[in-house]
């Protein structure tokens, strides 16, 4: 790990590489558009892969740019799927409790980097005979394999787990039972309704309470 | 690069994360904030591992779990986002009173 200090290449690179990540990570909240938003945040999360490798974890490094990568393409296809203005196009703020928010973020940076910088860690750099990745490898599928492949469990957990929750149809039936289409044009009916749902919400609800 | 300025570096990237997470009003955004705050908790991790840890495998470990959490943290809410989407075609938080579809 010395050897890697040495170098004032590395220092310029991490002032570098964390005013990136520090100045795209605001930007997200900064920017006009969303689909924006989420490829600033795709560069802060680079930004700090790029230093993990500096630290020697190249394998988390990587790891990171991958993940990332697809991660926020996806974010960015939701924008575009659900949001409004994912362009840019006009002015965007959508904010709500904003002093409350900055005053939180203020104090968890204070808080933070008050222990960054009064608290006394050890002093124990990584030996300069370890290999990060094979260690990493050793541990994954040696002593920690249990929680390893609980990761894995609970990762395929969620898949099953996102497709219930977002699948058009579930155990109660369809998606668009109970739910309102919003109208095609502004405060107007609501679109595509199924047929017995035309009868007035009163008379509904009635309905319901007899049954 | 020390180990103080990269928790100063983890400290700004979670407390914008917070101002993030606290003040978006959409939900995408506001997983953006959450996303931010693990960045954060990662470098951190990984900056212990490599200046306190002597290079303990556990510490990358750590680095792991947390990009797992993160990943089924993104899974789940945009599958939330879809299914409040598709029950109230809301996609802000100010639009959701109950937890009652």
């Amino acid at each position: 790990m010395e050897s890697m200090n040495d170098g004032i290449g590395v220092d310029i690179a991490f002032l570098l590489l964390a005013t990136l990540a520090v100045v795209t990570g605001w930007r997200v909240f900064r920017t006009d558009s969303m689909v924006r938003a989420s490829f600033f945040l795709l560069v802060s999360f680079i930004a700090v892969g790029v230093i993990m490798i500096l630290l020697a974890a190249e394998y988390l490094g990587v790891a990171m740019f991958f993940m990332m990568a697809v991660e926020m393409t996806v974010m960015a296809l939701f924008m575009v799927m659900f949001m409004m203005n994912p362009a840019g196009l006009n002015p965007m703020n959508m904010v709500h409790q904003e002093r409350i928010a900055i005053g939180a973020g203020i104090a968890g940076f204070l808080i933070l980097g008050a222990m960054a910088l009064l608290a006394v860690f050890p002093d124990q750099p990584v030996p300069a005979d370890l290999e990060p990745v094979r260690s990493l490898g050793n541990e994954m599928l040696g002593d920690s394999m249990l929680i390893f492949e609980s990761a894995g469990l609970v990762l395929l957990t969620t898949m099953i787990g996102v497709v219930v929750l977002s699948s058009h149809r579930g155990r109660y039936g369809a998606a668009a039972e109970g739910s309102m289409p919003p109208g095609l044009e502004p405060g107007g009916d609501p679109a595509g309704k199924p047929e017995e749902d035309e009868a007035g919400e009163g008379e509904h609800h009635h309905h319901h309470h007899h049954h | 690069m020390t180990l103080a300025t990269l928790l100063l570096l983890a400290a700004a990237l979670i407390g914008i994360g917070i101002y993030g997470a606290l003040s978006q009003q959409s939900f995408v955004m506001l997983m953006m904030g959450l996303e931010l705050i693990l960045n954060g908790v990662m470098l951190a991790a990984v900056a212990f591992w490599a200046f306190s840890g002597a290079g303990a495998p556990e510490g990358q470990l750590l680095t792991i779990i947390v990009m797992a959490v993160m990943a089924i943290e993104m899974a789940m809410g945009f599958a939330l986002v879809v299914a409040v989407f598709r029950g109230k075609q809301a996609d802000m938080t100010e639009s959701l009173t109950g937890l009652k579809h």
